[in-house]
């Protein structure tokens, strides 16, 4: 592999690391969730997000202490 | 009220991330001398005074709109990294952050460190300190110009994030011991609260959520947040109690 392809790969990994982190399914759901409140394009649906945002935290803390638990 | 909190989010966030780097750059200066590890802080400050420079303008360039969904969006999943590893901490299922035994650590590192010069600097002094000034200070500067530029507020931001750093500093250059006393897990738990909150206020509100009470709801986000998060701690402990209570059995 030569060096610039090498250069490239860690600095994506390191904003890879910086924004999505240890668990990239938090990401994904916000993702997702933005997505679709953007094609639903209604204004009353506020408390999706938030629903969502609690919902993965508790998710992603799960697998978490599941691995360490393993 | 958001410019309060603008202004407390970017203190916090970079008071935290400056007594981890003080951290670093003092157990390198103490141990393999401060010349180059000044060097390393000077250059990682140029860089980083740079990016700002140049991302600072280009981001009020961008539609309003566009910028809420992106920031919102990049802000959520940065504040919910914080918020995870906090929860993780308070609840025991991860080592509490601890600068003194960090410094330990970093003080180990230097003395056994190769010895190779360059340009008449200490080449380990200065890769590390500039590493730790360079990683951290792109964290702080993230937050701020994202935080600020979304408000339309970078100035209070900016205050609020050099407020923190001139505090450290002065504290770093009065004491010169890590910061032992400052209660980072708190802080990082608070500003992942902070951040993830206004990430999901903006985010929301870039694809064209109509939050009730308009700004106000934000308080709504952050307690709501606060009272999930306390409950997946309370969880969590008495999960983690038991789980220690099983393998002494």
């Amino acid at each position: 592999m030569n060096r610039a392809l090498q250069y490239l790969i860690r600095f994506g990994k390191f904003w890879y690391d910086f924004v999505i982190g240890d668990d990239w399914m938090i990401a994904a759901a916000i993702a997702l969730t933005l997505v679709v409140l953007a094609l639903l394009g209604h204004a009353a649906l506020w408390w999706l997000l938030p629903l969502v945002v609690i919902l993965a935290l508790g998710v992603s803390l799960a697998r978490a202490t599941r691995q360490s638990q393993e | 009220m958001s410019g309060v909190f603008l202004v407390f989010a970017s203190f916090l966030a970079s008071a935290v991330e400056g007594v981890e780097a003080l951290t670093i750059v003092l157990a390198v200066g103490v141990t393999r001398g401060w010349r180059s590890t000044l060097v390393g802080v000077g250059i990682a400050l140029v860089i980083l005074a740079g990016v700002t420079a140049i991302l600072g303008p280009t981001l009020t360039l961008i539609p309003i709109d566009a910028l809420r969904v992106v920031v919102g969006a990049l802000l959520l999943t940065f504040g919910l990294q914080w918020l995870r590893k906090a929860i993780l901490r308070a609840s025991g299922y991860k080592d509490i952050h601890d600068e003194a035994a960090i410094f330990e650590r970093e003080i180990a590192a230097a003395q056994t460190g190769s010895e190779i010069i360059r340009g008449g600097l200490d080449w380990y002094a200065f890769t590390l300190s500039f590493k730790g000034v360079l990683l951290e200070g792109l964290e702080v500067i993230f937050i701020v110009l994202t935080f600020g530029a979304t408000a339309h507020q970078v100035g209070l931001a900016a205050v609020g994030a050099a407020a923190a750093i001139l505090l450290v500093v002065a504290t770093g250059i009065a004491v010169r011991q890590p910061l032992t006393r400052v209660p980072e897990n708190v802080l990082k738990y608070v500003v992942g609260l902070l951040l993830s909150s206004f990430g999901t206020f903006w985010a929301a509100e870039g694809v064209g959520v109509s939050w009730p009470g308009s700004d106000v709801s934000i308080l709504g986000i952050l307690a709501v947040l606060t009272a999930a998060s306390y409950g997946y701690v309370l969880l969590l402990r008495r999960q983690r109690a038991a789980q220690l209570l099983r393998r002494a059995a």
